[in-house]
């Protein structure tokens, strides 16, 4: 008999004693038999794979860090949760509890990744996306988390902000109605739904990855380079975003096969308000205060290109050789309304040392880094915008059917 | 036992530890969640070479594991993993900072490594107050206090939901695993295959769904769960919130001027 047809025999047989045993105690006694359980062995090695998932742990941020994440996941829920008020017709009410409750149960099965000997499981947010649009998901994912960091203490009660974004707004409200569904449209065969499910899943993955480096980072709590936590984590989270992205793929394959009533239509919301207004609000206050205060924390060093460039030639690229490169360069520091950030004569013209006392202070409250952040901001701001007017204006008009 | 088997079993036992009726659990929700709350923050805020400034704070989650005899097994899994975690991220801080920091007189240790054991310490009272929370207080109180707390009602709702139909999507979802691994012979959960198992469980789902609604409707359900009268909160919890934030902001206050920077 083949050793491992005896396993399975000897697995049954002890079922058989497990049941017998279990259904002669009471009903306290029966959960503590569970040390008995005959599939111990078989679960066992999966037990802790995929437990170290991205989380972002109390002890690894500060307060202010925390508190800061706090407020922006609460006031996203806030929003989700009123915007979930406004169109629910009540039927939605108890299809996000029992969601939210299947979500956590799967979470738990761990399926083999094919060719590598390792299992994953299923992170859920863009399948809740796709089940149950945005906002609705991104309450539902809420919620688990708050389950997880009370019952099961993944992350924690002070972390819990950061993970509502990393693991909820970034798949729910990015990577689903920016990337899953332009990349679905209103087909559902199964190869356009592995690409989106795959395209959104690491885009989602990696923004949450990214998110936890920037927080732990910003927390001063692990001596951690930022670049090198990066380079460690993206990569990380790029298989575990491929894991989620068939998880996902097989799950909408078999739903939308057998109940093709769920499937999504052109025509169904993705989940945002229709006004321009708040999304243009949200963008300009995001706009001035990247511009007028983030910009002070900007780096007197080179960037990567400069630098890379610099590396890779062993001299500055920005240093001009031909008599047309420099007259072009006269033309364009005459004209610049804000040369280097600034405005004229407080930085370009300074001496190398006065730049080197000033670089000793940073980050130090500059009027003329903050105009010209605000102001660049307003510029990509306005010309997105004229981008996307023109584009709808040339769009040719579908006659009314 | 498969995994979700002995996630049901983790949270059946905290729930019925959160049922018992000691002093502590008969404290108002919105006490203990203000106190954890403050406990959670001072551990944050210490600076991060703290260690023996630490271990005072321990005095709160003992209290409430202690109140509520919670057995150390439901303890083990989530503390394994986050200080796997934590020894994940730290793991380079003993190469990275060797700073010397005065520990005791003439006394000094390696930066990195004071600091890796802080985050470690952390993990551990981070995870014990957030049980011990929830295991003196229970989930449907907690909602409760949330939601005088001014929680929004629409995500209030949804927790209760979600707690509601936990046990019974999660004994649902064990029994199909505990099958599936009986017939698999030891064999790992092939994709193709866990489209069909998880599939099946969401299209129940999603029937289930459907009937709750159908039976809320019909008992006059209209997207709000009414919560009821809430406890009263008295002088006994106002008492509980002022001493033990008190003893916590003091513990914070005084290691604040004596730490190695």
């Amino acid at each position: 008999m083949r050793p491992s047809v005896f396993a399975s025999l000897a697995r049954q047989r002890l079922f058989e004693y497990y049941k017998v045993w279990n259904r002669n105690t009471d009903s306290v006694e029966s959960r503590r038999a569970d040390r008995f359980d005959p599939t111990d062995g078989v679960a066992a090695r999966g037990s802790f794979q995929g437990e170290l998932n991205m989380h972002m742990a109390d002890a690894l941020i500060s307060p202010a860090v925390g508190g800061a994440m706090w407020l922006a996941s609460a006031g996203l829920t806030a929003y989700a949760s009123r915007t979930i008020d406004a169109r629910s017709d009540g039927r939605l009410v108890p299809l996000m509890g029992v969601s939210g409750a299947f979500v956590f149960a799967t979470q738990m099965i761990n399926f083999g990744i094919p060719a590598t000997g390792s299992s994953g499981h299923l992170g859920g947010g863009l399948l809740l996306a796709a089940l149950l649009g945005p906002c609705p998901a991104l309450v539902v994912m809420a919620s688990v988390l708050t389950i997880q960091s009370l019952f099961f203490a993944d992350g924690g009660l002070l972390a819990l902000g950061c993970n509502i974004f990393n693991l909820g707004v970034c798949p729910c409200l990015i990577a689903y109605p920016l990337v899953f569904r332009p990349l679905l449209g209103s087909h559902t065969n199964l190869r356009r739904v592995f690409i989106a499910s795959l395209a959104a899943s690491i885009a989602g993955v990696e923004l949450g990855a990214a998110g936890v480096v920037i927080q732990t980072a910003l927390s001063n709590r692990a001596e951690l380079p930022f670049s090198t936590f990066l380079l460690l984590m993206l990569p990380i989270h790029l298989a575990i975003a491929v894991i989620e992205g068939l998880a996902t793929t097989v799950i909408l394959g078999f739903l939308w096969r057998a109940r093709p009533d769920l499937q999504p239509t052109r025509s169904q919301p993705t989940g945002y308000s229709q006004s321009v207004v708040p999304v243009a609000a949200g963008l300009l206050a995001a706009a001035l205060v990247l511009g007028g205060f983030v910009s002070w924390f900007a780096s007197t060093r080179p960037d990567g290109l400069e630098w890379s460039v610099a590396k890779a030639t062993g001299s500055s690229p920005l240093s001009g050789s031909t008599p047309l490169h420099a007259e072009l360069s006269r033309l364009q520091e005459q004209s610049a309304i804000l040369p280097d950030y600034g405005f004229l004569g407080d930085g370009g013209e300074a001496p190398a040392g006065e730049n080197e006392a000033s670089s000793a202070h940073w980050p130090a409250a500059q009027l003329g880094s903050s105009v010209s952040g605000i102001a660049g901001s307003l510029f990509v701001v306005l010309a997105a915008c004229a981008v996307g007017w023109v584009s709808r204006a040339a769009r040719p008009k579908r006659e009314p059917s | 036992m498969n995994r979700v088997e002995s996630a049901m079993r983790d949270l059946t036992h905290l729930d019925e530890v959160a049922r018992q009726q000691t002093w502590l659990h008969r404290i108002d929700a919105r006490a203990k969640a203000i106190t954890t709350l403050v406990y959670v923050v001072a551990i944050a805020s210490l600076p991060r070479h703290a260690v023996l400034e630490m271990l005072p704070f321990a005095a709160y989650p003992l209290m409430l594991l202690l109140a509520a005899q919670l057995p150390l097994r439901v303890l083990t899994r989530p503390l394994l993993v986050t200080i796997l975690l934590g020894m994940a991220i730290g793991a380079a801080n003993p190469f990275l900072d060797r700073s010397p920091v005065r520990v005791f007189d003439g006394w000094c240790i390696a930066g990195g490594w004071l600091s890796f054991i802080s985050i470690q310490l952390r993990a551990v009272l981070g995870v014990t107050g957030a049980i011990g929370l929830i295991a003196t207080t229970g989930m449907e109180r907690l909602c409760h206090g949330l939601a005088r707390l001014g929680v929004p009602r629409g995500f209030v709702t949804q927790l209760l939901f979600l707690y509601r139909y936990l046990f019974l999507l999660g004994a649902n979802s064990a029994a199909m695993s505990r099958a599936r691994d009986l017939r698999s012979n030891g064999r790992p959960l092939q994709l193709s295959t866990y489209g069909s198992l998880v599939g099946h469980l969401l299209l129940r789902t999603l029937d289930r769904a459907e009937r709750i609604h159908a039976a809320m409707c019909c008992r006059g359900f209209h997207g709000d769960i009414p919560l009821g009268e809430s406890d009263r909160f008295g002088p006994r919890d106002a008492a509980f919130v002022a001493v033990w934030c008190l003893v916590l902001i003091a513990i914070r206050v005084s290691h604040s001027g004596n730490f190695p920077h």
